[in-house]
């Protein structure tokens, strides 16, 4: 088994087991969209018309929800300082432990967005062009959450500070994600247009985020 | 070069932690088959001398190299760093964990040579428990099993004795005299004597300690 896919089963087997937290984000976004009927009202046309922007804006907080931990663990128990030595460059440790982080946490929202759309009263084309949409811009919401991650992994509370730093690098995944979204239930602007630009997102926080990632972690160590 | 032509060697090493000065001027060499044990009050710069030679903590001043080593690796790439954190994920099983820094720290994987250094250290019964099922005293074995999975000329030991009983402590000091006899360079802090014959001591912070209390 190479370095790398030992690395991408241990952190999908901590996140899948009791207490991994993977589970965590689908139960906050679950949580999310069944109260938002409650406050909205019963206005089946509103609901379906803001239906987009509540699956976006549960996914995005429910995205950055469990990655707080996702290297405060490896530091805590000394493992990050053997990561540091070990076979993989540290670049790329970060890469495998995002790509883990978003299939165990961020591909269940993908795949549960269109039912829970369902609760929002929308129509079968925005719901498949929400998970589309969520599908090309989680991973640049994961690996943004990754820098904040490594940035805040040696304090105690480092949580609100990861949301702070990294909810406003988020806005524009979210801006173009919903008009993505929303194309088919009347939004502004077609659909193919915000997609390519959520999809040049992903890829450029894919390629960029983990030497950020990595600087921050060097910086870090003691 | 083999392993037997391998030599560590420190020189003129200047340590601060947080702008106090731990040590100034520490030389010291470790020859294949040879261990040094650091030893030296609390607070005296162990764990900082061994974070150091591993790359986590910047030298003031001085140098350090694995002489006969790989060219490309720094000292901490071809280093075993056991501190005083296990590195052991509680909801993992102790297989599962060790399966992964085998694959992690570059050696040859298989799940014989897990169960089989986990029967080293006495721990072939606990392979498929998970971790947080473990007493103290048996994570810091499973720990210990880490460095027999990869293979790494130089060993660097931060209290390696912690919490082990005292079948523990004399298996572990046999895998450090096998260690020695194949060649392997080891540096560990420790309080308790190891049980290893010949080995160098290093005191740190001696001269400190005299004003202490």
């Amino acid at each position: 088994m190479t370095p790398a896919l030992a690395l991408f089963l241990r952190e999908w087997r901590i996140a899948r087991r009791i207490g991994g937290g993977a589970s965590v984000g689908a139960v906050f976004f679950l949580i999310m969209v069944a109260i938002m009927p409650f406050a909205l009202g019963p206005d089946l046309a509103l609901l379906a018309r803001l239906g987009p922007a509540i699956l976006w804006v549960a996914a995005l907080l429910a995205t950055l929800l469990g990655l707080d931990r996702l290297f405060q663990a490896d530091h805590e128990d000394g493992s990050l300082d053997l990561m540091m030595n070990g076979a993989l460059p540290l670049e790329f440790v970060v890469l495998i432990k995002c790509a883990a982080h978003w299939t165990a946490s961020a591909l269940p929202l993908v795949v549960l967005s269109p039912l829970f759309g369902l609760m929002l009263a929308m129509a079968p084309k925005p719901l498949a062009l929400v998970a589309a949409s969520l599908a090309a811009g989680t991973p640049a919401l994961t690996m943004i959450g990754a820098v904040g991650a490594a940035l805040t992994v040696s304090l105690r509370r480092g949580g609100l500070l990861l949301a702070a730093l990294a909810l406003p690098l988020t806005i524009p995944v979210l801006i173009f994600g919903v008009a993505a979204a929303s194309a088919a239930s009347g939004g502004a602007a077609p659909f193919l247009t915000p997609f390519l630009m959520l999809c040049a997102m992903s890829l450029f926080a894919i390629a960029a985020a983990p030497f950020a990632a990595a600087a921050a972690l060097r910086y870090a160590r003691e | 070069m083999g392993l037997n032509a391998m030599r560590l060697r420190v020189q003129d090493l200047i340590l601060e932690r947080g702008g106090r000065l731990l040590f100034a001027g520490l030389s010291f060499e470790a020859a294949a088959g040879e261990a040094v044990i650091v030893t030296g009050p609390n607070g005296a710069g162990k764990t900082s001398l061994l974070r150091a030679l591993c790359g986590f903590l910047p030298a003031q001043a001085g140098s350090f190299a694995l002489e006969g080593g790989d060219d490309q690796l720094t000292v901490g790439e071809q280093a075993h760093y056991l501190g005083h954190a296990d590195a052991l994920k509680s909801a993992l099983t102790a297989g599962e964990n060790l399966f992964f820094w085998a694959a992690a720290l570059g050696g040859g994987v298989s799940r014989a040579t897990v169960i089989e250094a986990l029967a080293r250290v006495g721990l072939a019964h606990v392979v498929d428990f998970p971790v947080r099922t473990l007493s103290a005293g048996q994570k810091r074995r499973a720990a210990l099993a880490r460095l027999l999975v990869a293979h790494r000329p130089l060993w660097l030991l931060d209290e390696p004795t912690a919490a082990l009983d005292a079948a523990s402590q004399a298996a572990f000091a046999a895998i450090l005299r096998e260690r020695m006899a194949r060649g392997g360079i080891i540096v560990a802090a420790t309080h308790a004597p190891l049980g290893i014959e010949g080995a160098k001591e290093l005191r740190l912070g001696a001269a400190e300690r005299a004003g202490a209390f």
